[in-house]
């Protein structure tokens, strides 16, 4: 699968799983951006040597798929983007810092090993958080939290918009691509003498597109306004998700669970 | 070049988020003034095509591998800096939450990395200026070669101490900078020459898509850049100046590490003392503080009165230098 053609699939895949219908999709979508930024948050704040500190933080990705059955490696797949960079920047200090933290039987830990692995997780639980977001909420609703959220409503409208013609213009560059590939079967990209018509020719398209676009909009009553649909109203369930993962949170930033529970057993 | 989440510290993030929040909200009411109800549909297309051709690879010619696009220039040539921009963060917004490109708290950054300084930097400090007197294709593609290339370097410059800042590598900063300046003078090369040949290929198809609203209204106020330079100096030093940290500065770090102190002891020597003696008596407000008192208005003043004389320093060097004489002489002729 080519690169453009994986990504149409991921976008629809998306608009699958927000279609979904779960106990997680039903909640307040303010509710739920306020709490993946909030998770995210408390997530990168953990100092580079607090890996066991941060672990439990992995309730929540665990709830989020079992509670919505959104599945776990399709959230997992995401990670391939980001984490050879995460893991990168991790492996440098297991280099750098050789500071000895603590023994494991025999083996000597370093504060670089530790860190590394506490980036690498951040990396992980930040980028489930946000396809957990995703997952469960669907463009729509995103842009109706926004704006409540009184972001511009021109940059809602924009995210709405770029957002159903990335499939279309996606197809359309497939399409300019593997004419080009047929005709230069030998090519491991587009030639450099056909970079300027190549794209153009799909600006050009695009622009057409647009002017069409806008065309259509104006016949339907469009005079530069946007409507976000029914409101939607913060219930008390979803007031207290909200208040619960949120105290869940600042209880595992500001109490080491894993070292009471471990000292509890032992 | 997208920062990902797990590598930028909360506060980094946060102040990122409020960098490039001023600068989008700022572009919200430039493009709102325009009063061109075509324009939103048009941004969100050229941003779906920014994101569709950010998918294709381009064969380096004499490499073997093959580099992409991330099209803040060539938007901001189209629409326009203040449309290119929001364009662009839309575009950083879909690869954060649906392609996992970035994140939700490194958005700030990554806006400001990719998107501010191409559509700002490379619009205002290079296709503009080079595309005043009319366009031609070695124009647009000098303005996009250097466009590209010197705004990806302020960008991999901004990741480098953003990263540091968030305190997530052990990396020195001179092995990190060594190695993400060059690399991306190369990605900017490329990038600017894939730009060059579409803008030409549009100049030659379609001209008149190249002129947008920003290059009809080629309007530069001294007046208005000076204002906003100075009110931005008062807000900076006055405000910021009260939140500032009593912690010791970088410098002053490493001096007490070596010396125990952060100031130097007196040697005993009589330089030393003169030297003292003078700057008592002559500096209004010793420690940033007004003498005799060691109140938050003190260092607020100070930072006030800070900022007024860098900036009565500036002016005396453009006059020094003779650059209000080249402007007034311009605008005489």
């Amino acid at each position: 699968m080519s690169k453009i053609d994986s990504a149409i699939y991921e976008i629809h895949d998306m608009d699958d799983m927000a279609a979904m219908d779960n106990p997680i999709a039903a909640l307040h979508p303010l509710v739920k951006m306020f709490i993946t930024i909030f998770y995210i948050l408390i997530v990168v704040s953990f100092n580079p040597y607090q890996l066991s500190r941060m672990i439990p933080m992995i309730f929540y990705p665990v709830f989020v798929f079992a509670a919505s059955g959104v599945g776990f490696f399709r959230g997992m797949k995401k990670l391939r983007v980001i984490l050879p960079l995460v893991c990168l920047i991790g492996i440098i200090n297991i280099f750098f810092d050789k500071t000895p933290v603590t023994m494991i039987g025999n083996v000597v830990v370093t504060g670089g090993v530790l860190s590394a692995l506490t980036i690498t997780l951040k990396g992980v639980l930040a980028v489930l958080a946000s396809f957990l977001l995703i997952a469960t909420t669907g463009i729509d609703k995103i842009c109706y939290a926004m704006s409540m959220l009184h972001v511009p409503k021109i940059i809602v409208l924009q995210f709405s918009l770029t957002y159903r013609y990335i499939t279309l213009l996606l197809e359309e560059a497939n399409i300019i691509f593997q004419a080009y590939i047929l005709r230069a079967p030998k090519q491991k990209g587009v030639h450099y003498k056909v970079w300027g018509p190549l794209v153009g020719q799909l600006l050009l398209r695009s622009m057409d597109r647009a002017n069409a676009l806008y065309d259509s909009m104006v016949l339907r009553g469009y005079k530069g306004a946007f409507y976000v649909g029914d409101k939607i109203k913060i219930r008390g369930i979803d007031m207290a998700y909200g208040l619960i993962w949120a105290l869940v949170f600042l209880l595992i930033r500001n109490v080491n669970i894993t070292q009471l529970l471990g000292g509890a057993i032992i | 070049m997208h920062m990902a989440d797990a590598l930028i510290a909360p506060t980094v993030g946060l102040t990122m988020f409020a960098a490039s929040g001023i600068a989008a909200g700022y572009s919200v009411y430039k493009v709102r003034l325009e009063e061109n109800t075509k324009k939103v549909p048009m941004m969100a297309v050229m941003g779906a095509f920014v994101f569709a051709v950010q998918m294709l690879n381009f064969t380096i010619p004499g490499t073997g591998s093959s580099g992409h696009l991330c099209g803040g220039f060539l938007l901001s040539a189209i629409l326009g800096p203040y449309a290119g921009f929001l364009s662009m963060i839309v575009v950083l917004l879909t690869q954060g939450l649906f392609f996992a490109d970035g994140g939700l708290l490194a958005l700030g950054a990554n806006v400001w990395n990719m998107a501010f300084y191409g559509c700002f930097l490379g619009y205002f400090c290079f296709y503009r200026p080079i595309m005043k007197k009319g366009f031609t294709p070695l124009k647009l593609g000098i303005a996009s070669v250097l466009g590209c290339m010197i705004t990806l370097q302020f960008g991999a410059f901004s990741v480098v101490l953003e990263t540091l800042a968030s305190g997530i590598t052990e990396l020195p900063f001179k092995a990190f900078l060594l190695t993400m300046q060059p690399i991306h003078l190369a990605i900017g090369l490329v990038e600017g020459l894939i730009t060059a040949a579409v803008l030409i290929f549009i100049y030659y198809a379609r001209p008149e898509i190249l002129t947008n609203d920003e290059m009809k209204a080629n309007v530069f106020s001294l007046k208005k850049v000076v204002l906003t330079m100075a009110v931005a100096a008062v807000v900076c030093a006055a405000g910021i100046s009260l939140v500032a940290s009593s912690n010791p500065d970088g410098l002053e770090w490493s001096m007490e590490q070596v010396a125990g102190s952060t100031e130097l002891e007196d040697s005993g020597d009589g330089a030393y003392e003169v030297a003292a003696g003078i700057q008592d008596k002559t500096a209004i407000l010793p420690d940033y503080a007004l003498k005799n008192s060691d109140n938050a208005a003190g260092t607020s003043l100070s930072g006030i009165v800070g900022a007024g004389i860098v900036a009565l320093v500036c002016v005396g060097c453009c006059f020094g230098f003779g650059f209000f004489r080249k402007r007034q002489k311009k605008a005489n002729a």
